[in-house]
């Protein structure tokens, strides 16, 4: 993977000053995105706020306002979808009801008028690739959501298209499938190397799929970065609040001068920022955000060196592998994740750490990252 | 639940223990309620069923029967020689081959304007379900507000069309009747029922390449069966029980059924035969009753499958 980014050089789809309103309702404004050559990139937001619009824009099932998409050097701003050189996915998998799986793969193909063999020879190979081949027969409906599923991806398959774009298409799968399938996609994408798009409110496919995820709300891309990047650098209090599960843990506070350093101060208490790696200045005085995620607080044994501080429990969530602690501190709730064989009662204290390296300072006003 | 309650449902219920079931007893068939509803309805069926039984009676007795007898009494010797009068001897106007004249004439008339009418009303459905061109709101608009206005005031100003177009009086002139006065409904019906079909596998149709006719023929069409159905059934009844435009726009040699009917029954010469009537209606009324009985349950069906979603 980390080959693949550095080898990348070509851009594959191009979004330029991308507009586009439904009346008076503007849902994408001005949107800008080069996605590499080879990518695997994840459109990640809340529920209506563009992303599957922006898939269609570049699919070509609807027409930007303005703006210009350009797919590997070609303009095809007004081109017709087919020949766009893209395949996609639906999240309702979009299959032929009337036609055999191996009809719903080949109607691209026929309806391009590509000869008989060269159609049988493509249907079997992605069969093939998906483990399909036992279902060619039947019809749509004698097949499971999975199976459905793969059937709407291997239709991308066979048509040897530049790009895969994919519209949530594992919302529709319980749990284990989606994993599975989840799996598979990330397989596909390593074996074939082509530009995957893929759209999702699922941050645990994003995280795990995807080369960089572009964070959307209300149709404008707040970060686009590597997951990693994303999960530890947010850039803003939107993103930070997105991404994580539990949620990361904001304390609202003001920046201070203490000792010569600047120090956060909230309610009754206030704090060293040393290490916290700033992009911008830190100014005394300024309303500000400290977002910590639960497992960057150590708690009591793990604590070492640094100001300690102290806090109350005031929920325990024992989830196996990891204990979730809800704790009373500053007069805010926070979360802390911890090992799973260490419990703790209701109402008893514990000493917290903060590791401000792995913190994040927004402005109170703009919530950008400071 | 209290116990109060309890106990005057089940008085003889013997020790509280059970909280008991929750909501009302379900009733039973037999409640004065029922017999009410099911002796309303058996009422309202005979009503609707009396006239049919009188018809067909007397349409299976000779002539000296019907005068002496009561109508409601079955027939003492069976003959169908007024049916084979009425759809071969009867006379209207100036000829006397009985309905089946009438009866071709509105085969001649039904086929094509079912076709026609369908076909334009199916493809108009899926383009405006479908491809939202430009001003397609605006057209459904006046489309639908064309259904509401009353046949009779479009009368004269067809008939001025057909005539500048030559088509006045002529089979091809009223086939064209129809199918424009079948267009507002029968486009609503498709153009809800293409609505209903998931907008996905539009797109991933154009995705795959078909165009406007390929995704009609090869997608729309084998999904949309049931309410084809249902259009069929609606024009079939619609166009064979039109009276008004066959008498309007064709002349006698091209009436259809309904006007020869009524050309039978209300001859005024000679004895009324009212055997040979009530045979021509029946008759008359054959063709809807079997395209009812044959696909009825499609028709549920395709209603049932969303066409009549607003
Ligand atoms: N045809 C349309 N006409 C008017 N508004 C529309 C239309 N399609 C989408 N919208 C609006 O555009 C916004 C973005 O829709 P979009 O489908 O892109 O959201 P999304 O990010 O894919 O959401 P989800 O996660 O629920 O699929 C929504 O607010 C929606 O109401
Ligand atoms: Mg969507």
């Amino acid at each position: 993977m980390h080959d693949n980014l550095s080898s990348r050089s070509r851009t594959s789809v191009s979004i330029r000053e991308l507009s586009l309103s439904f009346g008076a309702v503007t849902v994408l404004e001005n949107l800008n995105l080069d996605i590499y050559d080879g990518e695997f990139l994840v459109l990640l937001g809340s529920s209506g706020c563009g992303k599957s619009t922006l898939l269609n824009c570049i699919a070509g099932l609807l027409e930007p306002t303005e703006g210009q998409i350009i797919i590997k050097d070609r303009n095809v701003t007004w081109e017709e979808p087919k020949d766009r050189g893209i395949g996609m996915v639906f999240q309702s998998y979009a299959l032929y009801p009337q036609m055999t799986v191996e009809k719903n793969l080949s109607f691209g193909l026929r309806v391009a008028r590509v000869p008989r063999d060269e159609i049988d020879r493509r249907v079997k190979r992605a069969a093939a690739i998906l483990q399909i081949e036992p279902l060619l027969k039947r019809k749509p409906a004698e097949l499971s959501g999975g199976q459905r599923q793969r059937v709407a991806i291997g239709r991308a398959l066979v048509r040897d298209v530049d790009v895969f774009l994919f519209d949530e298409p594992l919302s529709n799968l319980d749990a284990k499938l989606r994993s599975e399938l989840r799996v598979e996609i990330k397989r596909l994408h390593q074996s074939l190397q082509n530009t995957m798009i893929y759209v999702t409110h699922d941050q645990i496919e994003a995280l795990t799929l995807a080369d960089r995820i572009a964070i959307m709300k209300s149709g404008v891309i707040q970060q686009l970065d590597d997951p990693i990047t994303i999960y530890n650098r947010p850039r803003n209090r939107f993103v930070a609040g997105f991404i994580g599960s539990p949620s990361m843990n904001f304390l609202s506070g003001e920046l201070a001068e203490a000792g010569g350093e600047v120090v956060f101060r909230t309610a009754d208490t206030q704090f060293s920022l040393a290490g916290y790696d700033h992009a911008q200045p830190l100014i005394p005085g300024r309303k500000v955000v400290l977002g910590l995620r639960p497992e960057h607080i150590k708690v009591d044994r793990d604590v070492v060196g640094g100001e300690v501080h102290e806090a109350i429990v005031d929920i325990e969530e024992p989830m196996g592998a990891d204990n979730l602690l809800w704790l009373k501190y500053a007069g805010q709730t926070m979360s802390v994740r911890i090992g799973g064989e260490r419990r703790y009662r209701v109402g008893s204290r514990v000493k917290l750490g903060f590791d401000m390296t792995m913190a994040s300072i927004f402005d109170g006003e703009t919530e950008e990252r400071l | 639940m209290d116990k109060s309650t309890i106990a005057t449902v089940h008085p003889d219920m013997p020790a509280r223990r059970y909280p008991g079931p929750q909501g009302k007893r379900p009733r039973k068939a037999l409640s004065g309620r029922n017999i009410m509803l099911y002796g309303a309805l058996g009422l309202a069926a005979l009503y609707y069923l009396l006239p049919l039984y009188v018809m067909v009676v007397t349409s299976l007795k000779g002539m000296p029967e019907i005068r002496v007898g009561n109508i409601f009494s079955p027939p003492l010797e069976i003959t169908f020689e007024p049916w084979v009068k009425a759809w071969a001897q009867a006379c209207t106007g100036l000829n006397c081959d009985g309905l089946s004249r009438g009866f071709w004439n509105s085969v001649k008339i039904m086929v094509p304007s079912v076709i026609v009418s369908i076909a334009i009303a199916s493809v108009n459905g899926y383009a405006l379900a479908n491809w939202r061109f430009k001003g397609a709101d605006l057209f459904f608009t006046i489309l639908i507000v064309g259904a509401f206005i009353p046949y009779q005031v479009m009368i004269y100003p067809i008939v001025i069309v057909l005539r500048e177009l030559g088509l006045y009086g002529t089979l091809t002139g009223l086939i064209v009747v129809h199918s424009i006065f079948g267009m507002p409904i029968l486009t609503l019906l498709f153009r809800n029922y293409f609505v209903s079909l998931p907008e996905e596998l539009f797109k991933a149709a154009r995705i795959d390449g078909a165009g406007f006719w390929q995704i009609y023929f090869r997608i729309m069409l084998p999904m949309a069966l049931p309410i084809f159905v249902v259009a069929m059934i609606l024009q079939v009844t619609g166009i064979w029980n039109d009276f008004l435009f066959g008498v309007v726009f064709t002349r006698p040699e091209n009436y259809p059924m309904t006007v020869q009917l009524n050309n039978i029954v209300n001859s005024v010469q000679g004895v009324k035969e009212y055997n040979v009537n009530m045979a021509a209606t029946l008759l008359t009324g054959a063709v809807p009753l079997f395209v009812y009985f044959v696909s009825g349950r499609l028709f549920v069906r395709g209603i049932a499958a969303g066409a009549v979603k607003g």
